[in-house]
């Protein structure tokens, strides 16, 4: 197999050569940058999962990137093929988790727990 | 513990004495040994260190800064939480803004900057309820805040370790940092009590 996949020549030396020490690693940029507007999911997976049920399907707003993670709901099976996803502290209002309450729950959610929230009216 | 999650902790402690038992079968293991390692643990965690943090963060502006920028990096410049592959994040309170620790999924906390977490905070009453209404729960605790204040709950749903960052009591300014780390309790690093 080392021969089936041949690195294209102009990328693979110069890489390793002179490694950029500002930019460590190519990650990509966060899909939710702090402000945005967020909503759960609102399924009930039948696994683990770190989505609170009091927290799903609702309406969040991203306060900060907290750092790259396995996805909990399938590393926590035993499976080694979690993928890493960016984890994102997300504030709620109170009133948004319990339609009542003037106090904010900050929760850490990876990111396929979140979709954007189209919903601008608030 | 309340009975609340009594029949979850039952099940978790048989689970794992079965576990314990396998291993030793299989010479993996030894009960001594295991002890020595928990005790080696417990031994590095304590309320004590946590207090540390909060007394050099009320002494030292520059070090209060990085403390609340990047817990995890300005905790382990104390020497603690080194090793540990969680990040540590310090929220502040101030006078308009109280803020308050719970793991609704299960109990996870600061182990070594708090200690052994009490009872009540893997309780389900607690655990339920401070997300929902932590005024009243707070009150319960003989925390009584001002109407006004913005209280922020923090639930410890994913690799993140909360710290809450007491305020500096008053009538303090003549004290000395082990001074001022002695009046600080494990509840109000958790954000249950005020000082």
């Amino acid at each position: 197999m080392t021969d089936a996949h041949p690195a294209a020549p102009d990328m693979a030396a110069p890489d390793l050569a002179a490694p950029d020490p500002a930019a460590p690693e190519m990650a990509a940029p966060d899909r939710f940058p702090p402000g945005t507007r967020v909503r759960t999911y609102r399924h009930d997976p039948p696994h683990h999962t770190r989505l609170p049920r009091y927290a799903r399907g609702k309406r969040g707003v991203v306060v900060e990137p907290e750092g790259p993670e396995e996805l909990a709901d399938i590393s926590a099976r035993g499976r080694g093929d979690a993928p890493v996803e960016q984890i994102y502290a997300v504030r709620f209002e109170a009133r948004d988790l319990w339609g009542e309450g003037d106090h904010h729950v900050v929760l850490d959610l990876w990111e396929s727990y979140l979709e954007e929230d189209p919903d601008d009216e608030r | 513990m309340t009975s609340g999650d009594h029949h979850t902790d039952a099940t978790i402690a048989r689970r794992v004495r079965r576990l314990e038992t396998l291993l030793e079968e299989k010479g993996l293991i030894t009960g001594e040994r295991l002890d020595e390692a928990i005790d080696a643990f417990l031994a590095e965690s304590s309320p004590a260190n946590g207090a540390r943090v909060v007394a050099r963060a009320w002494t030292d502006d520059a070090y209060r800064a990085r403390l609340l920028a990047d817990g995890t990096a300005a905790v382990r410049e104390l020497g603690y939480m080194e090793g540990s592959f969680q990040r540590l994040r310090v929220v502040e309170n101030t006078a308009s803004r109280h803020n308050v620790v719970v793991c609704t999924l299960c109990s996870c906390y600061p182990l070594r900057l708090l200690g052994p977490s009490p009872s009540w905070y893997k309780s389900e009453a607690y655990r339920s309820r401070v997300v929902r209404e932590p005024r009243e729960v707070l009150r319960e605790f003989g925390l009584e805040l001002p109407p006004g204040t913005d209280i922020t709950v923090w639930d410890s749903s994913a690799e993140t370790r909360y710290l809450v960052l007491p305020r500096r009591p008053e009538g303090t300014e003549g004290l000395g940092e082990e001074e001022l780390a002695a009046l600080v309790t494990r509840n109000a690093l958790i954000g249950t009590a005020a000082l």
